[in-house]
Parts: structure tokens; sequence; C-alpha cells
């Protein structure tokens, strides 16, 4: 039924290719989807703390303005310094405008999905800026060339052998395969870019309009450290990242770690209220906020909002079966998994990505593990609504449905098709079901036998059913 | 005078599993009601609306509704999870704006049921009181659309308390089977890929008959462990329970 092949089936078709790939995101996705079943379960009211992540987030995103007026005031009071970028290339610019008007030569960073959605670091590269990841899965992304996989977990598709040979390769140590072996390597190479560095760049968690705060939550340690110790901190964050008020916060950070790893908490929550101040031991000396539109006002303002509400907890990633057998990279995106399927087209050509709001059963695991509850199906709903109107449906599929519509328009013209289906079927025929249809049917046989509409429908044998009914009653 | 019921049979049960609309028929029947066919039903507009082709969607449903609404019996019941979310949750919403048919498709909406939840939540029927029906090991498969219907748990324990069953849980149950309607048809690769794996935790079960309540789940299934030469036998609640009630003229 696809009318072309398109890059989305060739990338599809390289992953379900490689079981051992399959394999290692299956088992990741499922022991964090049982951690998440555990962790959860010890929170007695936690869907009632789904609900009041939902509501603020609902309430914020209405609000926007607002809230971000108020955030920006409080930035500014704190002593920060607040950008405003339209598009990725502003974000970038302004970012590499900063480095330059203070002579910045080594950043380090703490991942942060807006950098990788305005492609940061080449952009800093451009512009004489070394940029050093600091997360140590981000870290052996960047050592090895890659590219993330997933939001939160972003080497889910690396397996030890490759970053072992990866970091033998480019930092010149001896080959093994020990996970604390390998991540001491990773720290040393680290310690030493942490003690030259002069800019830190971070994403925003969440950012706090009440009080200017800015929140990252990170599992090690790097978050902190690239934040406090170079002399400017730059933090790059989405303009749906503001929340009203700093109680607010101990909602998202509660179903935050559970939804995706299961944690209670990430293991450090690092909230910064502006730079250094004379009486601090240690921080930055300036602290600038890049406040990244790229899209979001015009989500904000359409039937799509709902997607603002994401935290980027990964757990729709986690859950999803499609993202099981395809894995991250497929999806040629920032935003893989179910989130990405509704928010790439949204930030994007939507016609390049027009497979992806296709490309899902409508299974709704995501919205049930949703921390904010976000409708998925319905947003990928009415992204294909959008498709259809916007006769962005190929003309097969259209001629298909075309005729499906059709025949189900009334009782005959059903019987009538049920028939001529049996029949269309007959060629390769086992009883009531078909293992070998012909012709551009041959797709539908290809992975699992078919079955044939009944020689006696219930319509057929309602007659008798009825009959029957009436024996009884009397 | 027990409850007065419209059998909603859906295109596909009625065209691939109208054994099912058979023992939906004679287990309601059992329990007391008295059951109708409305003759003028089709289709609930599912795969257009899932699709985005909501204007036919809508036409459809309109038709659902003109097929359904008359005063004559009290509650519609379906085999199919989906079809029941499609016109409990989806018509109502599509029908919106529409003068003449809005209000009905909520009186629809309301009045509409999918086979299980109708049978715990109207006939308030004891499931532990329905033999099994057979001795052989059953599993359970939980199809996606009943989310937000029924819970995992209690959609499974319709099939797990029946009386002497061997029961084998089904592990990953919340993972989709991998039929999606057309999905299946345009990425035939992603949606193999999920139906093995379905195949192989039912088969790791070791149960001898499965049981799903969603005829393209079925067949979407059993048209997998059938390439696959997995003898699992599928059926319908319904049918379960119509089996072990000694209902159906084909008794295993």
């Amino acid at each position: 039924m696809k009318c072309s092949h398109t890059w989305f089936d060739e990338n599809v078709a390289r992953t379900l290719a490689d079981e051992s790939l399959r394999a290692v995101i299956g088992q990741t996705s499922q022991s964090k989807i049982e951690s998440r079943v555990v962790a959860t379960a010890k929170v007695p009211n936690f869907e009632q703390l789904r609900d009041l992540a939902t509501q603020i987030k609902q309430h914020t995103i209405e609000h926007l303005d607002h809230y971000l007026e108020r955030f920006i005031e409080q930035v500014r009071a704190n002593g920060g310094i607040v950008h405003f970028a339209a598009t990725a290339a502003d974000a970038n610019a302004c970012i590499a405008r900063i480095a330059q008007d203070n002579g910045l030569k080594l950043a380090v960073k703490v991942k942060a999905m807006t950098t990788e959605e305005t492609g940061l670091n080449a952009a800093l590269a451009a512009a004489g800026v070394q940029v050093f990841e600091t997360d140590l899965g981000e870290f052996i992304v960047q050592l090895d060339n890659d590219r993330p996989s997933h939001i939160v977990t972003p080497i889910i598709h690396k397996n030890r052998q490759t970053i072992a040979r990866a970091m033998q390769r480019e930092l010149g140590v001896p080959y093994t395969e020990d996970p604390e072996t390998l991540t001491r390597y990773a720290r040393e190479h680290l310690r030493d870019v942490f003690r030259r560095c002069d800019l830190g760049i971070s994403g925003v968690n969440f950012g706090v309009a009440e009080t200017g705060t800015i929140c990252i939550c990170t599992n090690e340690g790097n978050g902190r450290l690239s934040t406090t110790r170079p002399r400017v901190h730059v933090a790059l964050m989405g303009i749906e990242k503001v929340i009203p008020r700093l109680v607010d916060l101990s909602v998202f950070l509660k179903v935050l770690s559970r939804s995706n790893t299961g944690q209670p908490i990430t293991v450090y929550t690092s909230l910064m209220n502006g730079p250094r101040r004379e009486s601090d031991p240690d921080g930055p000396e300036q602290l600038h906020v890049v406040l990244l539109d790229n899209g979001r006002r015009a989500i904000q303002q359409g039937r799509y909002r709902e997607i603002l509400h994401c935290i980027r907890c990964g757990a729709c990633l986690n859950a999803c079966p499609v993202y099981r057998h395809i894995g991250g990279h497929a999806y040629d995106s920032v935003y893989p998994g179910p989130i990405g399927k509704v928010l790439t087209p949204l930030l994007n050509d939507p016609k390049h990505y027009a497979d992806l709001p296709q490309a899902s059963s409508l299974c709704g695991f995501c919205r049930d593990v949703c921390p904010v509850r976000i409708d998925i199906p319905d947003l990928l709903v009415r992204l294909r609504r959008d498709q259809a109107d916007g006769k962005a449906v190929p003309w097969l599929r259209r001629l298909a449905f075309r005729a499906l519509f059709w025949a189900l328009s009334t009782p005959r013209l059903m019987r009538w098709s049920q028939r001529v289906l049996r029949w269309g079927t007959v060629v390769g025929a086992k009883g009531d079901w078909n293992s070998r249809l012909p012709g551009p049917a041959a797709q539908l046989t290809r992975h699992r036998d078919t079955p044939r509409p009944a020689a006696k429908t219930f319509r057929d044998l309602w007659q008798s059913e009825r009959d029957r009914g009436d024996q009884t009653d009397q | 005078m027990g409850k007065s019921v419209a059998l909603f049979v859906t295109c596909l049960t009625d065209t691939f599993a109208p054994r099912v609309g058979v023992a939906v028929v004679r287990v309601l029947r059992h329990f007391g009601c008295d059951v109708r066919f409305p003759e003028g039903q089709t289709c609930c507009g599912q795969p257009a609306y899932n699709n985005g082709f909501h204007r036919e969607a809508a036409a459809q449903g309109r038709r659902m509704i003109d097929a359904f609404d008359f005063a004559d019996y009290e509650h519609v019941v379906t085999p199919s999870g989906s079809c029941a979310a499609m016109v409990k949750h989806h018509l109502p919403e599509l029908l919106a704006d529409d003068a003449e048919y809005a209000e009905r498709s909520w009186r629809l909406a309301e009045r509409t049921y999918e086979f299980g939840t109708f049978l715990a939540d109207v006939l308030h029927v004891d499931f532990t009181q329905i033999p099994a029906g057979t001795s052989r090991p059953v599993t359970y498969h939980y199809s996606c659309h009943l989310r937000g219907i029924q819970t995992i748990e209690g959609a499974s324990a319709q099939v797990s308390r029946l009386a002497g069953i061997d029961y084998r849980p089904l592990a990953q149950i919340e993972q989709c089977c991998g039929f999606g309607g057309a999905f299946g048809a345009v990425f035939p690769g992603i949606s193999n890929a999920m139906s093995q794996d379905k195949v192989t935790a039912i088969a790791a079960t070791g149960a001898e008959v499965a049981v799903v309540n969603e005829a393209g789940c079925s067949f979407t299934i059993e048209g997998t462990a059938r390439r696959r030469s997995v003898s699992v036998q599928f059926k319908h609640l319904a049918e379960l329970l119509a089996e072990g009630l000694g209902l159906m003229d084909d008794q295993p």
C-alpha cells in the first residue's frame, strides 16, 4: 500500500535487519518500563501527581507569555542576561557571539535536547569554540562521531564493544570492555577539560517564573561542574520549559525520573539563581539564558499545543513497540519515538516527515506512561487528518481508502464486497486462510497468512440465530 | 424480561469471524437478554477516523446512528473494544457541531458497551461461576484499544477467574500485536516484527488457547502463528464463555 520507497522505509529496513540492535533496544526499554511500574507503585498518589503535573503544564502553556515575562524579569533581577532566539540559527549565532565577546574558546556541555535541535556543536566549532560533551553517553556519541538515538539514554543503540573501540581509537587507551574502567577513562579525559574550560553550556529542564530559577536534572554530576566551573554559563531553554512556582517544581521532579529510569529522583538536581554572588564560593561570572522559539510559538497557538507539555522524560520511547523495533536513528530526528512523531513534523518540513505520523498502530501505550498525560495517538490522528485534508496522502492509498469507505457504506455493498473478496482470495487459499495472495496483494501475505471472508458471514447466520432465539423465548 | 440489546457485530467480525457474533448472541441470551440485530449496520467509521479522513468518518458515523438509534432496546453491545471506543469517544467529538446528530451521538455513546464490560458492569456476571470449558492452558491478549474502556487487570480477570481454568499470564501484555489497521499494510516490516514478538510471547506461556477480543488483533496474531506453525487456537471471550456454558453447536 506504499506508493514509493522513502528514506524512512530505508532506515526502518536497516534496523529491522539488525537483530542484535533490536534485542538490545527491546531489553533496555522493557527493563525501564518495568522499573517505572515498581517506582510509581511506591508513590501512593502517583496518578494524582500526574493529574497535577498535567494541569500545571496546561495552565502554563495557555498563559505562556505571562509566565515567560515573569521568568525573564526574575532572571534579570537575579543578575542573569536574557536573549531571544526565534530560530535555531539565531540561537547558535547568539551563543557564538557570547563566546566571541568574552574570548571563550573551550566549552563543556551538559546534555541538552535544545542544543541537539539547533546543532549547536557544529555552529560553535565553526566559530572557533571547541565543545566537549560531558554526559558520559553524549561524550561517547561525540567521540564516535555518532548521533544520540534516545532523548534520555543517547547510546541505547551502542554495545560495550563499540564503546571500547571508540575510546581506544580516540583517546589512545588500552581496549577494555569493563564499564567501570571505560567510565574512568572518560572521567580522566574530561577532568583536564574541566580544568581548562571557560564556557559552560546547558539546557533547562524547568525554568521557574516566580524566582527565575533554572533547574537541570542529571545523573552524573557533570551538570553542576559544567555550570559552576567555567567563567560563563549559557543555558539554552525552550520557551515551553517555564513553570509558574517553585512548589510546582516538586511535582515535576517526582514524576520525571520515575517515569523513565524508575529512579525516585535524578542523582543531581541543580537549582541555579543567577551568576556567582560575592558571598558564593564558586559559580560563573555571567549567566546567559537564551530563550528558544524555533517553531514553539506557532505550535502554542495551534491545535497541537498539548505537545508542549512534554517534559522530555523519555517514557514514551521506552513504551513504544515501533521504537523498540526501528530504534531512534530511523526517525532521522533529534526527537525520536512517539513524542518525535508529533514534534518532528511540527518543527520541520511536514512533507519530509510525512511517514512519521503514519508509522504507528495507535496502541496508546505512550499515553499510558506519559507523566503529563499527552494524548499522543490523538495528536497523530490530527496530523493524519492534516495530511488527508491537504492532499498529502499518496494517491494509491487514498484510492484504497475510497474503495473501502464505499464498500462499507451500505449493507448491500458490504455484502457484495465480502463475496468479491472471498472469491478474489481463492487462488492460493487453504479454507478460510490464504498464505500466498497474487499480484500487488502479495505484500499482505509476505509475513503472515491472511484470513478470507467466511463462506457465511454473521449476517447470513443471523436469520437462524434469530429464529432460535424466538423458540427459546417461547 | 431481561435487558434488550442491539448487537453491533462490526464489519471485521461479520466478515471474518461470524462464529464470534453467534457466540455473543448466545451468551447474552443465556444471561437473559433479548438480542436484536439492526440490519442497517455496516461500519462505525473507525478506519476513516484513524487515518485522518474525518469527513468520511462523520458520514459513516451518521449512518451508524441511523442504524441503531431507535427506541426499542436499552443497550448496544459489540465484540470489539476499538469499535466501542470509536462509538463512545470519537463519534461524539466528530459530530459535536452537527445540529441533527450531536445529541444522538451522545445517546448512542452512552448505551454502547464492549462485550466483556457489558457482562461485568451491566449484567454483573460472576465469571468465577462460568466453567472454563477447556482443560487446555489458556492465555489472554490485551487489545490496545481497550485502553480507556477496561484495565489490563479487569480484562484479563474475565478469563483468569473462570471456574477450573488453567490460566497462563502473557509477558509484556501491554505491547501491541502489530495490527493497527492500515499501519500493517503500509509498514509491513514493523508490523511483522511486533507480531513475531507477540507470537513468541504467547508460545512461551505454553498456552494452547489464546483469548483475543478483537478481530483485527486475532487474525494478525493467528496469521503470524500459522506462518510459523505455532499451534495455538484463537478464541474471542464470547466463544470461550459460550463453549463453557455449552451453547455452541460445534462444541470442541
